[in-house]
């Protein structure tokens, strides 16, 4: 589903933030990608996504190298993944509801087709009497979940979660890594970054470890 | 979405329906997806609206002038008059007539009016005032021909045939008149043309940096937009839907505020008729009064300035989202 071979990134002239980087990620798999603060987690998300272009290696993604993707195929990958940021990234103009619909709504359909599995959705995060409310007004927590339900409702064949227990408690977080060991046994595979040891120590995974620029896969 | 049944999540749950989800009636707010700063975006209408102003009473003069000068040509055109000077040597009675003659055998002219004498003292009234006697003054009498068809062509000959059988007459070929009068109406619709294109350019230009400056503001809701599958069509469309509202509201509200005015000027100059300051501009402009046709392009110039807005802030986004990928 994800392969990258080779994979360097250095941003301008500066030195390589990411070196030599080789990991797969096989469909309806689970794993962690872990490292210190700093170490490239999000940077190495955003080459997934394809928001970055490597400046050396080849990257491939549904069987396909991305370094000669036509835009519609770009955008048809996308729909294929779904991302959790770690800042959340709702749009602060909309509703909770209207933010989860987003993923739908871009597609084209009509509202009145995915009304219902978006509440249902929504209720099912534990957000149904916050529909209507601004992300302004959420908390952190509220937030989070509202990110990963948004992530959720186009049902992606990839999710990727940049730290999504960072911003709630333990007892939360816990059930977020249980939602997104039943989204594997569902058939998505997920990509957790985390730094949070305690987090990955609940459930046993193949952890993806980025330090100084290197990743290893520590099984 | 098909969820499970066993998931932990606590406080989901106790919320989650058991007997499928209750909706209600209305959850979408017709929110637009690209947030466009509202104090911006009224400054743009109010620029917008005031292009359009200028822009529709630009076209409005230009439609005056073009009005009157069908007038002037429909009035003039298919005349010309004899003018017979009075010569001390000559019976100008005799001339008189023999002009009229001549110019019943010129075959486009279709009728010969020589204008009794009373009549061309009574033109000379506003100047010298009534009640003088003309007597001993020596007042050119005139002719005055109506043309059959205006491209007559005999009529160089007949002016040579006049100055030389009766030499105190002249033709006066009132086309002169018309041409002048067409040239000068002509660079008032061009410039009036002009200032209209000048300012739609000027529209399209401030929705460009609008929209710049709308794309830079919503640069993380953009990229969003492209991370839950967003074609650059789709978000290109969501703008473009934002400006065009912009560009309507704006474009109605100069429109609206254009009409007003020339209904305004229009009523005032048939109030201040009897001024000279009024006949002035009667006589240039004929009636204050564009129609309904005239309504109609100062709609047409809104309109574009709108549909200007829709496709100038498409082009930018769609350049400005190339750039950014």
């Amino acid at each position: 589903m994800v392969r990258f071979e080779n994979v360097g990134l250095r941003y301008g002239m500066g030195p390589e933030v990411l070196k030599d980087i080789n990991f797969s990620i096989a469909p309806r798999s689970f794993q962690y990608l872990t490292g210190p603060s700093g170490a490239g987690k999000t940077t190495l998300i955003r080459l997934v996504l394809m928001a970055l272009k490597p400046t050396r290696g080849l990257v491939n993604l549904f069987g396909q190298d991305v370094s000669r993707l036509e835009a519609a195929t770009l955008t048809d990958f996308r729909r294929r993944m779904g991302v959790v940021f770690q800042d959340f990234r709702l749009l602060d103009h909309l509703t909770v509801y209207e933010n989860v619909a987003l993923p739908l709504r871009v597609t084209g359909k009509e509202e009145t087709s995915y009304r219902a599995e978006v509440v249902e959705l929504l209720r099912w995060v534990g957000l149904g009497e916050r529909m209507h409310a601004v992300p302004a007004v959420l908390s952190g927590g509220e937030k989070q979940r509202a990110a990963i339900a948004r992530a959720l409702i186009s049902r992606p064949q990839l999710l990727l979660a940049d730290e999504p227990t960072g911003n709630v408690d333990p007892g939360l977080g816990r059930r977020l890594l249980r939602l997104f060991m039943e989204l594997q046994s569902l058939g998505t595979a997920v990509v957790i970054a985390t730094h949070d040891i305690a987090l990955m120590e609940l459930y046993d995974a193949p952890r993806l470890v980025l330090a100084d620029g290197h990743l290893h896969v520590d099984a | 979405m098909s969820m499970p049944d066993h998931l932990d999540m606590e406080e989901a749950e106790e919320e989650r329906p058991r007997s499928g989800p209750r909706l209600p009636a209305s959850l979408r707010r017709d929110q637009p997806l690209v947030p466009v700063d509202s104090v911006a975006g009224r400054a743009l209408v109010v620029v917008i609206a005031i292009l359009t102003f200028l822009a529709a009473l630009s076209a409005g003069a230009a439609l005056l002038a073009a009005r009157a000068s069908e007038q002037w040509r429909g009035a003039v055109a298919n005349e010309m008059t004899i003018q017979v000077r009075p010569d001390p040597r000559r019976n100008i009675e005799q001339d008189m007539a023999r002009a009229v003659e001549l110019a019943r055998a010129v075959p486009s002219v279709a009728e010969v009016r020589p204008m009794p004498k009373t009549e061309s003292d009574k033109l000379l009234e506003p100047w010298l005032g009534a009640g003088l006697d003309l007597v001993e003054l020596p007042i050119p009498r005139l002719i005055v021909l109506r043309l059959s068809s205006v491209a007559a062509n005999d009529l160089v000959a007949f002016s040579q045939t006049l100055r030389r059988e009766v030499p105190s007459a002249t033709l006066d070929d009132h086309r002169l008149w018309v041409r002048r009068l067409s040239t000068m109406a002509s660079t008032i619709i061009l410039a009036g043309v002009a200032v209209v294109l000048l300012v739609l350019v000027a529209a399209g230009l401030a929705v460009a940096f609008a929209t710049r400056g709308a794309m830079a503001g919503s640069r993380d809701s953009v990229e969003v937009l492209h991370f839950v599958g967003a074609t650059d069509e789709f978000i290109a469309r969501e703008f473009q839907t934002r400006f065009v509202a912009l560009g309507l509201r704006g474009g109605a509200a100069g429109g609206l505020a254009a009409i007003i005015a020339i209904a305004l000027l229009g009523f005032l100059s048939s109030a201040w008729s009897a001024t000279p300051e009024a006949d002035q501009l009667q006589a240039l402009f004929g009636a204050f009064e564009i129609g309904w046709s005239g309504y109609a392009v100062v709609i047409l110039v809104a309109a574009v300035v709108a549909a200007i807005a829709g496709l100038v802030s498409r082009l930018t986004v769609r350049h400005y989202l190339r750039a950014m990928s």
